[in-house]
């Protein structure tokens, strides 16, 4: 490849560097490149939240970023939430209130809501079916995902 | 659903990006939020030769008191506008209408100047910025220029700028005292574009006749449409529910241009815009009255 960029990035708090063609989106990047598959592409024009990553702190679509913007820049993906030994309350709460059927959006919704719980401990249900208003789920009829949340909330105060 | 290759630049200051912006014309393509056009790449309905990606110049993200109202950096991203205190004083329309476009995920990412200059004529920005006067500026190699909204929108998904032309600045004019304002829409899905909806500004004076009123819609036309016959309506008039109705009709039967698609008719289009003008001027007028 002669048209190349050397990008280097902090991802669930391991650095990593790569020589990619910049057009790689950063949802490929994370599957392909580091093989971090728990990043899922559902529609790849930012419609259904299912690759949401968080950067730099941020909620962001990884569908919608080309890898060469994150270079020098944090990143955490649904691997770096929670291990299978020591999940995150909200992972657990999703398992307790079955918020989650083939899983496929799973890893948006987490990513959205663990910055979103942080600064938003106690929330109202209003206020949690409007933080999800940008991850589809076309399993869960949402009901339970907005209980996950909800208990999310009681383990983590 | 990939993008075709490309030539990537990420620049660290303003006369950069005009240097390349010169250098590869209409070849070259800025990338602000990336918010729109990736997902244009993602479908290789643009194909750009080179990207000049602005997210790391650091100048273009204030937000500060400017003539009354206050003045904006291009690469405000719309969460950061959505939060900041100045605009909330300051702009409340454009406050309230922040947390109206698209996701959260998106408004982290998401640009003032992206959305203004890409021109879509179903963002809430391109009607409120038209609705409020506010001034763009524009600058290239050559130098600098400020151009006021009804000068900066020229047709569909088109503004005045050319290809080597960088949108650095966003001038938000104050109100005129006892004005009221009101953002009224309808979406299929809350944050998607919305099927229709408009902005409107009043403004009264001290025995409550109206001086000044705007209407302006989006998904209405090819670019932000506005309605002044049915604002002579208002205009000179104390505001009464009869004349509120007279108005909606006229703007929604003679004034807009709504196509139909697959997600609505031109006539259910012409429905809603009646509806919420009605709905937008009743909120608008409470407010010029001092009712919040
Ligand atoms: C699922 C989804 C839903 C959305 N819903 C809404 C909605 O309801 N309402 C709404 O208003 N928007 C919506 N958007 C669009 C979103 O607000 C975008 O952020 C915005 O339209 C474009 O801003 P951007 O910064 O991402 O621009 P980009 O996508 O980076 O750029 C858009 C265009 O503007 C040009 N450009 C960008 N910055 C400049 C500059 N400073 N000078 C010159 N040219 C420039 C680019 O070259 C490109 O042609 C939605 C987007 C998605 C993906
Ligand atoms: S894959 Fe990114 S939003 Fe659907
Ligand atoms: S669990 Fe299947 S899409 Fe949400």
């Amino acid at each position: 490849m002669e048209n190349t960029f050397e990008l280097s990035v902090t991802v669930n708090g391991t650095s990593y560097q790569k020589v990619i063609d910049p057009r790689t989106l950063l949802s490929d990047f994370l599957r392909n490149d580091l093989e971090l598959t728990g990043t899922h592409v559902g529609c790849e024009h930012g419609v259904c939240g299912a690759c949401t990553i968080i950067l730099n702190g941020d909620p962001v679509r990884s569908c919608l970023l080309f890898a060469p913007q994150v270079h020098g820049q944090e990143i955490i993906t649904v691997e770096g939430l929670g291990t299978v030994d020591d999940m995150h309350p909200l992972q657990e709460a999703f398992r307790e209130a079955h918020a989650l059927q083939c899983g496929f959006c799973t890893p948006g919704f987490l990513t959205t809501l663990v910055p979103w719980l942080e600064e938003n401990p106690n929330p109202t249900e209003e206020e949690i079916r409007e933080a999800v208003s940008g991850n589809l789920c076309r399993c869960t009829g949402y009901q339970h995902i907005i209980d996950a949340v909800k208990l999310a909330a009681e383990k983590m105060n | 659903m990939k993008p075709a290759p490309f030539k990537y630049y990420a620049p660290q200051s303003v006369p950069e990006v005009l240097d390349l912006l010169n250098e590869y014309g209409y070849d070259a393509k800025v990338l602000a939020g990336g918010q729109s056009l990736v997902p244009m790449m993602n479908f290789r309905l643009v194909q750009p030769a080179v990207i000049v990606d602005i997210n790391k110049i650091p100048e273009l993200s204030y937000i500060e008191p400017h003539d009354k109202g206050v003045r904006l950096g291009a690469m405000v991203r719309h969460s950061q506008a959505e939060k900041d205190p100045l605009i909330k004083e300051h702009a409340p329309l454009i406050h309230e209408t922040m947390p109206q476009i698209a996701t959260v995920q998106i408004r982290n990412r998401g640009t003032i100047g992206g959305s203004l200059a890409h021109a879509d004529s179903s963002a809430e920005l391109v009607v409120v910025t038209t609705a409020l006067d506010a001034k763009f500026k524009i600058q290239n190699q050559k130098g600098e220029r400020l151009v006021p909204a009804a000068e900066f929108f020229v047709g569909l998904l088109t503004t005045s700028m050319e290809s080597e032309d960088l949108l650095v600045e966003v001038q938000i004019p104050p109100m005129p005292a006892h004005s009221g304002w009101s953002l009224k829409e309808v979406a299929r899905r809350p944050h998607d574009f919305a099927l229709m909806g408009v902005a409107v500004i009043l403004t009264l004076n001290k025995k409550d006749r109206c001086t000044e009123a705007r209407m302006v819609y989006l998904s209405a036309g090819d670019g932000p449409i506005s309605a002044p016959e049915a604002a002579k309506l208002l205009i000179g008039n104390e505001i009464t529910p009869e004349l509120i109705t007279a108005a909606a009709e006229k703007a929604a039967a003679d004034e807009i241009d709504p196509g139909s698609d697959i997600h609505a008719t031109a006539e259910f289009r012409r429905h809603l815009a009646n509806v919420l003008t009605r709905r937008a001027l009743e909120e608008a007028l409470q407010r010029a009255k001092g009712g919040n």
